[in-house]
């Protein structure tokens, strides 16, 4: 498929969080002569109400993103397993009873992806020449890129690429580091447990960077390895295929 | 039925302090999820296995009422008797007075979730009858007193020194009876013996009734069940109305998953197809045959958007599998029917009054939909609980108004921005270097143990608007090689 020209739809996490990686999407993205384009209007898709069981909270949201990312066909990168699945399969059934949106919803589901699916299955690529000398990395597998998406191969594949790391098995990497949104408040005890069993794993990896695909489980894991004093680094993987990190 | 969920949070508490029953969660789930994939591995193509298995569900459940009846024609016409039950009440009633019409005096129960459902081993004692659990973990809880912890490892929270320590104590065992596992087995089993040989009336649960010959199969690994079900003179099968398949063939394929997805094994090591009582030509089994069906919720949630979870075949692989059971186990669920597909089954069968905690014990990690045999999409009814929940007035009031306040805001962007950017500089007195250790009022449990990043005063947005215009989208790209 010939693409040259994209909508970043940069999650309101990244956007607040984590700057920094919505710049590195940007430059990957235009690296790879893609023309990157981010509607002003985009605010949030909806999944932290539509998990935490508010439908018609997150209805409400999901229109206004439609709205915005239909003001153009062009196809929409997400760099989040889990806004991706909200909008890639949630939005349909969400809106499915909506007869302005239903046809919307599907429209838009059918264009988006997840970075790095988009990356790997619609441009085909692995190696978008990051440099990372001397880098030790090791993949944990988000939820619902993995279940959701069926992120699998794309982000090991996307690794492999990057020149000079060496890639480092996670034991349980698909088992879910306990974030889950606002479980991580509700149940912030039996979350913590989970949190400790995942570091725990990732203590005993040997990677110096634990590469995620969603900025969410990153921060959950990122401060808990911060509480423990870890030297560990969690990073979304934009980061470290960023092909210009200095470029800011 | 249960204890209130109130006390979700204390039970799940006690159950993380419990660092002997976490890792026992964690070394058994482990090992049985291998047995598993080792299991439907020995299949070929298990997936197809497994669509054909949730598309015979669905089809029996969508045709349940016609293979009710075909199933209780065929029971009667074999010389067996059915009973309906709509409430755990009426079962409990059925089942009593199948007893005192009989004079039963000793029962002996093979494992039946929906009798620990209906809490049925109180109500037949309170009418004065002497019942014996026969399922060696079974007979351990009713020792012990406990409930259940797990739909096909009872006791999957007792280690062998508590269960040595319970015969020893309970039953006065000797240090040989109780010198290892199989020692203890078989001490349960010269126990056991006594109870099949003097009981009257056998219970047992039913795996699936099959509507084309009137057959109920029962799976067991202990042989307990072909006893239950055939030295007594009276034979009563609980089963949920949603148990059925409709043939042989169907129950077939039900098999091929159900013992994998539970334990790895084939086939269990006994699965018993029993059609009607003793005929007058056999030597052996039951005078008579009851099957009680027991609705107890079930047809209120056929008629639900949680119908899907009544394709349940109760393998428990969703509770080995769940990353929030591995931790906490199966009593911090405060029902018989604990772990994902408890989560969902039941806030669904009896309301969320005093289950409205169970929908949000998950992450939504969709480990349990990933190993379901019938591929249950219990993250989608969780979600749909919690929905409900919300629309009874459920949610925490911070919460509720907190959506609200967020959607209202990212109905607007400009505003959203603004509220980012506020809340990024009120924040940002909180952290140090980049994170903040101490969140304040309900956000306080998230910095029990892990810190929060600080908000960026510059976005993304903000960043990506003061680009310059050259790179900021206007600029042509070329197609990607």
């Amino acid at each position: 498929m010939t693409i040259s020209r994209v909508q970043l739809l940069v999650t309101c996490l990244v956007d607040r969080l984590y700057p920094d990686t919505g710049m590195a999407v940007v430059r990957i993205l235009e690296k790879l002569g893609i023309e990157v384009h981010c509607p002003e209007g985009q605010t949030c898709c909806g999944q932290p109400a539509f998990n935490a069981g508010f439908p018609d909270d997150a209805r409400a949201m999901a229109r206004h993103t439609i709205d915005v990312f239909s003001a153009s066909p062009d196809p929409v990168v997400v760099p989040s397993g889990s806004c991706g699945d909200m909008v890639i399969h949630h939005y349909a059934a969400l809106l499915a009873d909506d007869p302005a949106y239903a046809q919307r919803a599907r429209d838009l589901a059918a264009r988006t992806y997840e970075l790095t699916a988009f990356l790997v299955d619609v441009l085909g690529v692995t190696d978008v020449g990051a440099r990372r000398p001397g880098e030790s990395v090791a993949y944990h597998a988000a939820c619902h890129g993995l279940r959701g998406l069926g992120l699998r191969e794309q982000p090991m594949r996307l690794l492999a690429g990057i020149d000079g790391a060496t890639i480092t098995d996670l034991p349980e990497h698909d088992v879910c580091c306990g974030f889950g949104g606002l479980f991580a408040v509700k149940m912030a005890d039996v979350s913590s447990a989970m949190l400790a069993r995942k570091l725990d794993c990732i203590e005993r990896c040997g990677a110096r960077t634990i590469a995620v695909t969603d900025v969410s489980c990153g921060m959950h894991m990122a401060g808990g390895l911060r509480r423990r004093g870890s030297p560990i680094q969690v990073r979304h993987i934009a980061d470290l295929l960023d092909p210009d990190p200095e470029g800011r | 039925m249960s204890t209130a969920s109130v006390t979700f949070h204390r039970r799940a508490e006690d159950a993380l302090a419990n660092r002997q029953l976490n890792a026992t969660l964690r070394r058994v789930t482990a090992r049985i999820l291998d047995s598993r994939a080792a299991g439907l591995g020995r299949l070929p193509e298990p997936d197809v296995w497994r669509d054909h298995g949730r598309a015979i569900r669905a089809h029996t459940l969508a045709h349940l009422d016609r293979y009710l009846d075909e199933f209780v024609a065929n029971v009667e016409l074999r010389g067996g008797h059915v009973h309906f039950a709509r409430t755990a009440a009426d079962a409990v009633r059925i089942v009593t007075t199948i007893a005192r019409e009989r004079h039963v005096r000793r029962v002996v129960k093979g494992k039946s979730m929906i009798s620990e459902e209906i809490h049925l081993n109180e109500h037949l004692e309170a009418a004065g009858l002497e019942v014996v659990e026969t399922d060696l973990g079974e007979w351990i809880v009713q020792l012990a007193q406990d409930h259940p912890s797990h739909v096909i490892m009872p006791i999957i929270h007792k280690s062998a020194d508590e269960v040595a320590d319970l015969f020893r104590r309970t039953l006065g065992a000797t240090e040989a009876d109780v010198a290892d596992v199989p020692a203890m087995t078989r001490f349960a089993r010269e126990r056991l013996r006594p109870a099949f040989l003097s009981a009257d009336l056998g219970i047992s649960g039913v795996n699936f009734g099959v509507a084309a010959t009137g057959s109920i199969c029962i799976c067991t690994n202990e042989g307990n069940g072909r006893l239950v079900t055939t030295l007594p003179r009276v034979h009563v099968a609980m089963m949920g109305l949603e148990r059925i398949v409709p043939d042989m063939p169907s129950l077939g394929t039900m098999l091929q998953i159900l013992a994998r997805s539970a334990t790895g094994q084939n086939l269990t090591v006994y699965t018993n197809v029993l059609t009607g009582p003793r005929r007058a030509d056999e030597s052996d089994g039951p005078d008579e045959l009851h099957v009680v069906l027991v609705d107890n919720g079930r047809s209120d949630v056929l008629g639900s958007s949680e119908a899907e979870i009544l394709y349940c075949i109760r393998c428990g692989a969703c509770l080995n599998a769940c990353p929030v059971y591995q931790q906490i186990g199966g009593h911090a669920y405060g029902s018989v029917y604990p772990g994902p597909v408890g989560a969902v089954l039941t806030p669904a069968l009896w309301g969320q009054e005093q289950h409205g905690d169970l929908p949000h014990a998950s992450s939504l990690c969709a480990a349990c939909r990933e190993v379901c045999p019938v591929r249950i999409d219990i993250p989608r009814m969780l979600l749909t609980l919690r929905a409900r929940g919300t629309d009874e007035g459920r949610a925490p009031v911070w919460i509720r108004q907190g959506i609200g306040l967020y959607r209202r805001l990212a109905m607007r962007p400009r505003l959203f921005r603004l509220a980012g950017r506020l809340a990024a500089v009120a924040t940002g007195a909180l952290a140090r270097s980049g994170w903040i250790r101490s969140l304040p009022g309900p956000l306080a449990g998230w910095t029990t143990s892990r810190d929060f990043p600080a908000m960026a005063v510059t976005s993304f947005q903000d960043r990506w608007k003061a680009r310059p215009a050259e790179r900021s989208g206007t600029r042509r790209g070329k197609d990607p090689a």
